[in-house]
């Protein structure tokens, strides 16, 4: 980024003309936006850029969630612009979204003239007030010149460290006034400076717990992914042999397939892993930050493990749970330097006997799989439709899924091979963030198959952006997994509000119709209602490679997500499926 | 774990905003800030705050290293009473006529107060120290009648020849 700009003459250029040349210059390909009256100037020098794409979205919310699908499909970062008022406040939900899940993304809004400011004038609103603590950091732009280097610092910012949003507010006069261009040579961020090199004693010190723990696990988070080091974490997982869980963040990170996969922790996470992070005596926790979905009840959480904490963020270490080996930096160059130091010990000779462990984690695995039934009234099961497409479409397609059940199955059904093949709202849990997500993730990976697993509920939010990618010539596939209902809310109500169904029935089995409803959309629609349909059904969307097609899998609606950890309690009470709780073998810990 | 007070000296680039980031910080961990106070420092691009909030310290902890986060903090301290000087501002309206103006007088001597505005019926006095003394002058002077008060944020340094903003390099290149 700090390249030195050639030297030439400096350019004066307009505001507007500035925001598009810092875009270029930090290598943008795409912007998703909308226009409108405050960011009207910067859309006239964005027609003539030859690098800079604008995709025309039809929400900003979409906007804001491409920018995400598009970030965590590449790695890049997310590029979305919206006007003053309203439309800055439709960005804050994908902004809070990427701010919980580390999302590297940098939002664009125009803000009314400066002499306007604080004068409730047509369209204006605190955007840099509002989303102060949902960005990683805001800039106000308050001088023509700033706008290049401050365009750099928020790119730096979005992408370093712990990834984030990054809000860059721009009043129109500042938008128009014109000055000279001159692109920094370095950053002027004194207070920033992220720890990505871990120290070196406690690198030893973890590795030392590591060849001496007998009951470990590798406890993997999102930060995994965001320091793209799956690669090193593979090592790691081989050499030491130790278990190991990927949470929802996670997913991809470790092949599935692998052999000392456990699968994900969680409320809704296999009986193997969540029992082995309770009955471990050690946690290599990488990038993960003990989020209450994982722990349960946070003081019964994993009672016998010392607990190592790598994180990018000391701000997570020791947050809810005390770490004995806390290591800050990055997660690739932390699993890296364990690799080199665990070997050492184990050359040493000291290296801990975890056949037992494996036994009994073998045990649970074995009688506790994932799976699920065939419903009863011989509705169609969702699970089996997610676990279709995930064979059919394979380990290379990217499957972004929305809010609730779905998400919860496509998490477990569906076999993830490849790092950045699974998107999803963790930490907000945004309903709606699929479809939008998904075609940011197609423009980043266009050669990629890209399936949306959404909901009906969640598909009623956002579907507006098949418009988009219909137009925009982004063929992504959405599978509707249509049961008629807000299915999680439903299977609370099932289980903790005696099958009182207040409000979530949201009658979508009849309306809207989502064949007619692509169809008006410019996509392909399909239907299909019966188990004997869902493969030919998938392959022919999978066919399907020049218009973004819809599937309307309806299914039964009294399915519900297995295993479950209710909230609030303990991981120990998990619930294998439901009245069904494992019991533990004898030479259980 | 027992709630205790403590000083956080925190200094941070002179951006627009930097206060509300802070304060905002403070209030959406449930943070009650006790007694808040900004001003320059010796770097011309760099302000002081001194904040005191009463916490426990794991969530002190917590609060600190988000506080860290915040791209224009450059640097955080938390200073010890006993290790540093800490000191408020107060401005008190006694009301004091000719019968009671001496008495009150007497008080502003004892307490190492001064007088800065007189009026028939009212003296104006400024006092500083620490929260202690400024409480202990308060109780002194309010049989008297007080008619307005008026106290600042405390300030705090650490004692010795230790500088909490001298050695860094990054504050040179802020300023």
């Amino acid at each position: 980024m700090a390249r030195p700009e050639p030297p030439h003459p400096q350019e004066t250029l307009t505001g507007a003309q500035a925001l598009v040349r810092s875009l270029e210059r930090v290598g943008a390909e795409v912007v998703f936006g909308i226009p409108g009256g405050a960011i009207l100037p910067a859309y006239d020098p964005l027609f003539d850029s030859k690098t800079v794409r604008h995709i025309l979205v039809r929400h900003e919310q979409g906007g804001g969630h491409a920018a995400e699908g598009y970030a965590q499909a590449t790695g890049k970062v997310g590029v979305c612009m919206a006007t003053s008022g309203p439309g800055a406040t439709n960005l804050v939900t994908p902004i809070a979204d990427a701010y919980m899940d580390s999302v590297p993304m940098v939002a664009i809004t125009g803000q009314v003239p400066s002499a306007a400011i604080g004068t409730d004038a047509f369209q204006e609103a605190d955007i840099v007030g509002i989303t102060m603590p949902i960005t990683k950091h805001n800039f106000l732009v308050q001088h023509v010149e700033d706008i290049p280097h401050t365009m750099a610092a928020a790119f730096h910012l979005a992408a370093t460290g712990r990834p984030g949003p990054v809000l860059v507010d721009l009043p129109k006069d500042i938008l128009q006034a014109s000055g000279p261009f001159s692109w920094p040579t370095t950053l002027d961020l004194p207070g920033y400076r992220p720890t990505s090199r871990p120290h070196a004693k406690q690198i030893r010190e973890a590795a030392r717990l590591i060849a001496s723990a007998s009951r470990p696990v590798l406890y993997v988070g999102g930060g995994v992914l965001k320091a793209r080091a799956s690669a090193e974490l593979r090592t790691l997982a081989e050499l030491t042999g130790i278990p190991l869980v990927t949470t929802l963040m996670a997913r991809g990170a470790f092949p599935d397939s692998h052999r000392q996969h456990l699968g994900m922790p969680g409320m809704h996470g296999t009986v193997a892993a969540v029992t082995a992070l309770q009955k471990a005596d050690l946690l290599i926790t990488l990038g993960a930050r003990f989020d209450d979905r994982v722990t349960g009840k946070l003081s019964s959480f994993a009672p016998h493990a010392a607990i190592i904490h790598a994180d990018i963020d000391p701000a997570e270490i020791g947050k809810n749970r005390a770490a004995d080996v806390p290591i800050v930096g990055d997660c690739r160059e932390t699993i890296a330097d364990l690799v080199v130091a665990v070997q050492e010990v184990y050359n040493s000779g000291s290296r801990a006997d975890i056949t037992g462990w494996w036994r009994q984690v073998d045990g649970w695995r074995r009688t506790y799989p994932l799976g699920y039934e065939d419903p009863p009234d011989g509705s169609l099961a969702p699970q089996h439709v997610i676990r279709r497409i995930g064979s059919i479409a394979g380990p290379e397609a990217i499957y972004v899924s929305g809010v609730g059940q779905h998400q919860m199955w496509a998490s477990q059904f569906i076999s993830y091979e490849n790092p950045y093949t699974w998107l999803n709202s963790g930490g907000a849990g945004t309903m709606g963030y699929a479809v939008p997500a998904a075609m940011g993730a197609k423009v980043g990976r266009p050669e990629a198959t890209v399936w949306a697993i959404d909901g009906d509920g969640c598909f009623q939010m956002t579907n507006q952006e098949l418009v988009t990618c219909a137009m925009e010539g982004i063929p992504i596939k959405v599978a509707i997994i249509n049961n008629g209902n807000l299915g999680m809310v439903r299977q609370w109500q099932t289980l903790f509000y005696e099958g009182r169904y207040s409000n979530t029935n949201l009658n979508s089995k009849r309306i809207p119709d989502f064949v007619k409803l692509a169809d008006a959309m410019g996509c392909v629609g399909l239907r299909c209602e019966s188990k004997d349909e869902v493969d030919a059904t998938i392959e022919k969307a999978m066919a399907i490679d020049d218009l973004p097609v819809v599937v309307d899998f309806v299914v039964g609606e009294d399915a519900m997500v297995w295993p479950m950890v209710a909230a609030g309690t303990s991981n120990d009470e998990i619930l294998a499926a439901r009245d069904t709780r494992p019991v533990w073998g004898e030479d259980d810990v | 774990m027992a709630v205790t007070r403590h000083t956080l000296s925190v200094l941070v680039e002179d951006k627009p905003g930097v206060l509300a980031r802070v304060a905002a910080l403070f209030s959406r961990r449930g943070f009650n800030i006790e007694s808040l106070a900004v001003g320059p420092t010796e770097h011309p691009a760099v302000s002081r705050m001194t904040i005191a909030v009463a916490v426990e310290d794991l969530p002190l902890e917590q609060v600190t290293k988000q506080l860290n986060k915040l791209v224009n903090v450059l640097k955080i301290v938390e200073l010890d009473p006993a290790t540093s000087v800490q000191r408020e501002l107060l401005l008190v309206k006694v009301k004091a006529d000719l019968t009671t103006r001496s008495h009150v007088l007497e008080t502003v001597q004892l307490f190492r107060a001064k007088v800065v505005d007189v009026a028939s019926d009212a003296v104006t006095i400024e006092a500083t120290g620490t929260v202690d003394k400024l409480s202990a002058l308060i109780k002194v002077l309010e049989p008297f009648g007080i008619r307005e008060l008026v106290q600042s944020g405390m300030v705090a340094v650490g004692r010795g020849s230790r500088s909490m903003t001298g050695s860094e390099a990054r504050l040179r290149s802020a300023s």
